[in-house]
């Protein structure tokens, strides 16, 4: 700092060592916290995936017993839903909205700091549980009552650690809508943002409506605990299943929440790779938008059994069956973008190949739950865990990992190994599908969920799923070597990183100055 | 049992290869939706395969041409960029063309969900109780009901022995119903959420504590049918079976009376005096069904997970009193459920005194079962 020369040096300084990462307020700072964070979370709930699939690994109970195992079923949602992949969201978001719309930093750089030093203590808080007596919840990550009540110690904590976290996603979300509401660079009107900024701006927006009705939900299973509510109990008045009705409103649009962003950062690599213009912008962002609308209005679909009128059914069994429209408006728009497209194939747009067709599966096994008269038969067997894994894993996780590839020479100032890359990709693709592929099939033939030992004629299935599961697991050890590689050194990327980037992140230098934008840039 | 874990392995590493042909080729290998045996699951399998195919025909079209432009339209064989970005007729063509394969889903799949729905002019009425973990049924204007729970050892839960051929699908008492006939659940639940479902019926519904759900089916072809619970209940959610057993009319017309003789025989005993022999030996049977899932066969339950144990434990050798309370009402917001609803006052009386004087428990307190009916 002390041979700068220019005049507005003075917003480069920063404090160093640790009490940078503390006090910073700085977008890409916390962006690069978040995603650390996610990363961190990533191995730690992958790690309970693990114990899962050795214990379901062969019928018995061999390692844990079958309360642990509910444990590590609530937990492994919790953590990958809300340490994990909602967290890794948000610092795709901190690190690329500011650059993508011509903007120095976030707007509210105080609060943005803030709502990522939330989550390490709403997480440790979380992961304590697993030490207390009564060990830690396994009602479910759903968190039914009245079988949530029967947590031990844990309960208060459980509940606490899901406010912060959700206090955390709706400062995050508010900072999100008030940047990209308020500073875009000249010309740069609504419909010509990056589609990520757009897929960002309707999550914000979701997560601002639907957050506080999570909290409002645990919070009465708080009181219903330790001050004399019945809100969930009949025996006092109330109705377990009007928590479903309330934890789903809340719950379909958080699934939106994991995926909205995913279709951003696809929209942005498919284009690059293709070198061709992305196709039909105007209707992704409208099929955006139609997808977050109707996610309101779908949600007892998760609920098909608890016995709803006939035509609370029907309804709901329609709303969901027209989420496939705007759905598939936006599969075919990518498809097109290939069409004639001239491409080439780097890990990103592996990744991102890779999310189109395994989403759409994903997408596919939906629209076959939608169907009321067969989701019965469907409804809490390993059929629906393919089914959201599909659309988690190989639809959230791996645009995550797509993201990572394409923009960290743009983050570090150095290309990632090509090579391990695309081995990253390869065991990846392959081993999730010997994960989760077998699933389906365990489910059509009558495996509920959540079980801790099966009947002999689950096994061989089991067993093929729990090899594809460890060996997908350890996969991911490479993308740490890869990324802390990548960090540390390697070949020099240009500012543009990849022949056909466009957009105002491509701009600047690779790495970035530590505010992007400090005079707006002209968008024509 | 080597030698079968061996041959388990070696299948399932050879799994992937022989996934195609591996529907027919074992049972294991199951790869569809089951038929089942009546007329909900038969079109609950048609719409399955109906929506099953129409996806499969959407995903060759798209996965189709998305492959033939990622080997066609390649840089690397000199592909040059297109400049198109929008087509207003594509795009509405592609947005009404799957509403109208949509709407030739909802028309079929809204009838069976009329069909599945409508539970009027049933011949029978069962009232099905979820507790953790076991289900109660209760056949109405029969006065028939009994408790069902699973009867697999624990010695083959934990791979101490061979697994049997209905491994974790088996109880003590099965549901058992009259074929050809529409037989209306009545879904319920004591403590928790849980979910009645065998497969074969083609149907499942949430137990509800404090509401009553109902379903209904029509078995055509007499068996046996084996299901599970389908919503999270707790620690033994995985191993709370449903088995039913269709019958012609005779066969389940006998099934009755027996049942019904049983029980009279059962509710005679209740006045009479017990030995301590006889209690403790009813006892054992009552505690290793209803209490050792949780307080575990040797009475040290599982404290990492909250479950006490009653080993030396101040409630079963104190006063026999708050014994009894304990057992009869449970303990609020806990897995103690309230066993004076589910339990005869021999089972009770049995349970209670077997407590008290095993795993080196030595009040030699015995309660008869007069003495619970007296305190109910």
């Amino acid at each position: 700092m002390s041979t700068a020369t220019t005049h507005d040096t003075h917003h480069e300084e920063h404090p160093r060592g640790l009490l940078r990462w503390v006090f910073t307020t700085n977008h890409k700072d916390i962006g690069t916290l978040y995603l650390i964070f996610a990363l961190a979370m990533f191995f730690v709930g992958g790690a309970m995936a693990m114990i899962i699939r050795a214990e379901l690994f062969q019928p018995g109970l061999q390692f844990v017993d079958p309360q642990f195992f509910n444990s590590m079923t609530t937990m492994h949602a919790l953590i990958m839903v809300f340490g994990a992949v909602m967290p890794g969201f948000v610092g795709l978001a901190n690190w690329l909205v500011p650059m993508m719309i011509g903007a120095p930093d976030m707007a509210l750089p105080r609060m943005n700091n803030w709502s990522f030093w939330i989550l390490p203590f709403a997480g440790i808080m979380l992961l304590g549980t697993l030490f207390m007596e009564g060990g830690a919840p396994a009602g479910g990550w759903t968190m039914y009552p009245p079988l949530i009540l029967q947590t031990g110690d844990a309960f208060p904590y459980l509940i606490f650690s899901v406010h912060l976290l959700g206090i955390s996603s709706i400062m995050g979300a508010i900072n999100i809508v008030v940047t990209i509401v308020n500073m875009r660079a000249p010309g740069m009107t609504m419909m010509k943002m990056p589609l990520f900024v757009w897929t960002w701006l309707i999550t914000a927006y979701l997560l601002i409506a639907v957050m506080p009705v999570f909290a409002g939900a645990v919070t009465m299973l708080l009181t219903d605990q330790y001050f004399g509510t019945s809100f969930f109990s009949a025996a006092g008045g109330g109705d377990p299943v009007m928590f479903q009705h309330i934890f789903w409103f809340f719950g379909h649009p958080e699934v939106y929440i994991m995926i909205l962003p995913a279709f951003g950062v696809v929209s942005q690599i498919i284009p690059t790779f293709a070198r061709k213009r992305l196709f039909g912008y105007s209707s992704m962002v409208y099929a955006t938008a139609s997808i977050a609308f109707l996610s309101f209005i779908v949600w007892a679909h998760h609920m098909f059994t608890v016995g709803m009128p006939l035509t609370g059914e029907l309804f709901f069994m329609y709303a969901t069956m027209l989420i496939a429209v705007p759905t598939g408006v936006k599969v075919f728009n990518w498809v097109s973008t290939m069409w004639k497209g001239s491409m080439t194939f780097e890990t990103p747009m592996l990744f991102a190949l890779a999310f189109v067709v395994l989403f759409t599966i994903g997408g596919f096994s939906g629209l076959m739950m939608a169907i009321t008269p067969v989701d019965f038969q469907y409804h809490d067997t390993y059929f629906i865990v393919a089914h959201f894994h599909y659309t988690l894993v190989t639809g959230s996780v791996f645009t995550l990992f797509a993201a990572a590839y394409y923009w960290l020479p743009k983050w570090t100032g150095n290309m990632y190994d090509e090579k391990l890359g695309k081995l990253h990709f390869w065991l990846s693709a392959i081993f999730v599908n010997v994960l989760f592929f077998p699933q389906h099939f365990l489910g059509l033939a009558g495996m509920p969920r959540r079980i801790p030992d099966y009947s002999t004629q689950f096994a061989e299935f089991n067993m093929m799923s729990s090899l594809g599961g460890f060996a997908f697991g350890l996969t991911q050890l490479l993308f740490v070597y890869i990324v802390i590689k990548t960090v540390r050194g390697g070949s020099k990327a240009t500012d543009k990183v990849w022949e056909g980037a466009e957009g105002l992140e491509w701009t600047l230098p690779s790495p970035p100055p530590y505010h992007s934008f400090t005079t707006a840039p002209e968008v024509k | 049992m080597l030698v079968s874990k061996v041959k388990r392995w070696l299948t399932a590493l050879a799994g992937t290869a022989l996934l195609a042909n591996a529907g027919g080729a074992a049972a294991e290998w199951k790869l569809n939706l089951r038929q089942g045996v009546t007329s909900i699951s038969q079109e609950a399998y048609d719409l399955h395969m109906l929506i099953l195919w129409i996806c499969v025909a959407i995903g060759v079209v798209v996965f189709g041409a998305m492959f033939i432009s990622i080997i066609k339209h390649r840089k690397s064989k000199g592909a040059k960029p297109a400049t198109f970005h929008e087509s207003t007729s594509v795009e509405i063509v592609w947005t009404v063309v799957p509403f109208l394969i949509l709407i030739g889903m909802a028309i079929p799949a809204t009838k069976a969900l009329i069909a599945i729905e409508d539970t009027s002019n049933s011949d029978l009425s069962i009232k099905v109780t979820g507790y953790q973990w076991k289900w109660g049924y209760d056949y109405l204007g029969e006065g028939v009901s009994f408790i069902s729970t699973l009867t697999t050892p624990k010695e083959q839960i934990l791979n101490q022995q061979d697994k049997g051929e209905n491994y974790l699908l088996e109880v003590d008492n099965p549901v058992v119903v009259p074929i050809n006939k529409k037989v209306r659940l009545l879904i319920t639940a004591n403590d928790v959420l849980h979910a009645w479902w065998v497969p074969d019926l083609g149907m499942k519904r949430d137990a509800i504590p404090g509401f009553v759900n109902e379903m209904w089916f029509n078995i055509e072809k007499e068996g046996t049918y084996r299901g599970q619970c389908a919503e999270l209940c707790g620690k033994d959610h995985g191993f709370m079976p449903i088995v039913v057993v269709a019958k012609n009319e005779a066969d389940y017309q006998q099934w009755l009376t027996d049942q019904k003789a049983a029980m009279d025989a059962d509710a005679a005993g209740a006045d009479r005096d017990w030995s301590m022999a006889e209690l403790m030996e009813r006892g054992e049977k009552a505690y290793n069904t209803n209490c050792a899932a949780c307080h575990q066969a040797n009475g040290e339950g599982l404290k990492a997970a909250g479950f006490p144990g009653l080993k030396g434990s101040p409630l079963a050798t104190g006063p026999m009193d708050a014994h009894l309370q304990m057992v009869m009402n449970g303990k609020p917001d806990t897995a103690m459920a309230a066993f004076g609803g589910q339990l005869n006052d021999i089972d009770i009386a049995a349970v209670v005194t077997y407590e008290r004087n095993s795993w080196g428990n030595d009040t030699g307190d015995l309660i008869q079962p007069s003495e619970v009916k007296a305190a109910r």
